[in-house]
């Protein structure tokens, strides 16, 4: 009986495990495949990376979305910090309801609609101001900052409420005006809310492909808004090379977040002791 | 005691003397609909260890918080030396307070938790060394400088906490539990390095705590608060000894009550009809005769006796041992009287029970009986 529920277990494990990673293991295979038709093998071959790093497309919609990511983390992540602030820390002010509301709003907002409403937005403001003249890189931008701030908001704000008021009445006690109170205990309390926050920002930019799609124009093409458009027209094995990359740069990131919590694990177990061993 | 000394060592009490250091008028303070703290009155002077006393939810932490700046006033007013706080910010206050959870920052140094609050003032750096360096070895944690709060023990934080809020010298230092975090055996080595602490520094202290223990220990005066408002201002003796109400005679230490009628209210004693037995005391007391008052007696006020022949009389009742509670260095004796009552006796374990088998017990008739001037009347 045991062992018939034990290998039922692991036959379901198995199962999901396989269900999630054989594809992008496949896509790993395909990516070193000769062969020009994907599913047809045709030996191991660099061929496909190399022409990928000659793709002056490719190169620039990564650019592209670098760039756009990394902007889009930096501003979403300040503003979602003032507007998380404005939520946990100013007490009850006019409209706190509808503001925390509107703040979750993009949250569930369909993609769709939000692209779609920030297109008829440029559009307007282009007729009404000439600005923007073209859309593109600043658009994108823009649009990436309205929802990705929401996620970031989110997170400030749970870390905050968390963190109760303790630490900041303390540092006001002691003397510290408003402002220094936030630069010198909230931010740096905030830290690794911050550095995740603006992680999740960087992600949800470099993954939007609906949103972008909206509010892009002619040639400027982001790293999603290539693949799917190169995809379109079949399975192509050059694709399949700049996926493995992507892979290989997430797994990278995730192997070095582990370790960081691994070191500070450790550190605390070691203070732990200290504390321990400084007792009377 | 003479008058001249007084002076010093009581400054409440002299009512031409010293001007108070902390002044609340009518200070009230709502949450909704939730009165937290009504209409209090009360003086703090220079130099005082004044603990603020009361059960969860009394009000006590809003009080501390309103002298800090954390909360403000629905109506009345705060002085403190002479000066109204109405529109001073926290952060403008001659107050310093030292937190419950410490409130010690985690990514600095003890050191830099000491030295944020001079650095505010932009005290010079040499100074900062020097005063930090200073209350380290006030509270002897030397050594501990380079250290960080997550590496501390609690009593280490405790202390770190207590140097923070000191290193300014503060004209009054706010201290919400300060004890409550430690463990017992911690915690009552801690209350007179308190005590000693503020003697040393000459600091104005204002303790909130729920320990009666602890505020009877370090309080040079106490305010007993129930339900937002102040039960009972004095000093632990007049507290403890001649409490004003029933709420206050009970939750200061315990206290058996009985209701009674007052027969005789003379000059230099009263009577009183109970239930029990008639109370007789030996001094006079502004009560109404024939008026409903209510007699409260000490547990350990009320002396013991193994006996079989029962008495009847003053201040004197005999019963039967229902229940003991063994403290080891005291008793409780839980003791039935003939109307059903129950009241409690505490009494010393002065022998050792060599046969392992306690001198009253289980059963037991016993006589107790009290000093005329023990029971104390209250008429609330």
């Amino acid at each position: 009986m045991q062992a018939n529920r034990s290998r039922f277990l692991t036959i379901m494990l198995t199962l999901g495990l396989a269900f999630f990673y054989v594809p992008m293991i496949l896509l790993v295979i395909y990516s070193f495949n000769y062969s020009k038709i994907v599913p047809v093998w045709g030996g191991w071959s660099l061929r496909w990376y190399r022409e990928l790093f000659e793709s002056a497309e490719v190169w620039s919609a990564v650019t592209l979305s670098l760039q756009i990511a990394f902007v889009n983390a930096t501003f979403a992540t300040m503003l979602g910090l003032l507007a998380g602030l404005a939520m946990v820390r100013f007490g009850r002010f006019r409209g706190r309801t509808l503001f925390g509301g509107m703040i979750v709003a993009p949250l569930v907002m369909p993609e769709v609609i939000t692209g779609l409403s920030l297109l008829v937005f440029f559009i307007s403001l282009n007729q009404l101001t000439g600005w923007p003249a073209e859309r593109g890189f600043t658009t994108i931008t823009i649009a990436h900052i309205t929802f990705s701030m929401a996620y970031v908001a989110v997170t400030i704000q749970a870390r905050l409420t968390g963190m109760g008021e303790d630490l900041e009445e303390a540092a006001a006690d002691l003397g510290a005006r408003p402002l220094k109170v936030l630069t010198a205990i909230t931010i740096p309390r905030l830290t690794p809310a911050l550095i995740s926050g603006w992680l999740l920002a960087f992600t949800l930019s470099l993954d939007d492909l609906v949103i972008a799609s909206f509010v892009t124009g002619p040639g400027s093409n982001t790293l999603p808004i290539l693949i799917f458009s190169r995809i379109r027209t079949g399975l192509r094995p050059d694709i399949n090379a700049l996926a493995t990359i992507v892979i290989l740069v997430i797994s990278i990131c995730v192997a070095i977040a582990a370790i960081l919590m691994f070191r500070q694990q450790r550190a605390e177990m070691r203070d732990q002791k200290m504390a321990e061993g400084a007792d009377e | 005691m003479t008058a001249s000394n007084s002076v010093s060592a009581t400054p409440w009490s002299d009512t031409d003397g010293q001007k108070p250091l902390v002044e609340l008028r009518g200070v009230t303070k709502k949450f909704g609909d939730v009165t937290a703290v009504d209409n209090i009155d009360l003086d703090i002077y220079a130099g005082e260890l004044f603990c603020l006393l009361g059960g969860s939810g009394c009000g006590k932490s809003t009080l501390l918080r309103m002298l800090a700046g954390f909360e403000s006033l629905n109506s009345g007013s705060i002085k403190i030396d002479g000066v109204d706080m109405s529109d001073v910010p926290a952060y403008d206050r001659p107050t310093n307070m030292m937190f419950q959870s410490y409130a010690l920052f985690p990514h600095m140094s003890v050191a830099k938790n000491i030295a944020f609050g001079l650095q505010q003032d932009r005290v010079p750096k040499n100074d900062i060394a020097d005063r930090v360096q200073d209350i380290l070895k006030l509270v002897e944690l030397q050594d501990y400088g380079k250290r960080k709060p997550s590496q501390l023990s609690g009593g280490q934080r405790q202390r770190v906490a207590l140097a923070r809020a000191l290193v300014k010298q503060p004209k009054l230092l706010l201290l919400d539990e300060p004890l409550a975090a430690l463990d017992k055996k911690l915690r009552k080595h801690t209350q007179f390095e308190l005590a000693n602490i503020q003697e040393k520094v000459g600091v104005t202290f204002v303790v909130v705590t729920h320990d009666q223990e602890e505020a009877m220990t370090l309080s040079s005066r106490m305010a007993v608060m129930d339900a937002g408002r102040l039960q009972q201002i004095g000093t632990p003796t007049e507290v403890y000894e001649f409490p004003e109400s029933r709420f206050v005679a009970d939750f200061i230490g315990s206290a058996n009550i009985f209701e009674g009628r007052v027969t005789e209210d003379g000059a230099d004693h009263v009577r009183v009809q109970t239930d029990v037995c008639d109370v007789f005391i030996d001094h006079g007391q502004s009560v109404k005769e024939g008026g409903k008052i209510w007699v409260a007696l000490r547990p350990e006020k009320i002396h013991i006796t193994k006996s079989d022949t029962p008495v009847t009389g003053e201040n004197q009742v005999s019963g039967v041992v229902d229940d003991i509670g063994y403290l080891g260095e005291t008793s409780i004796y839980k003791i039935l009287l003939p109307n059903d009552q129950i009241i409690d006796v505490t009494a010393p374990n002065q022998t050792r029970p060599m046969n392992r088998q306690h001198l009253i017990t289980w059963e037991d008739k016993v006589n107790i009986s009290w000093e005329p001037s023990s029971a104390m009347l209250l008429t609330s």
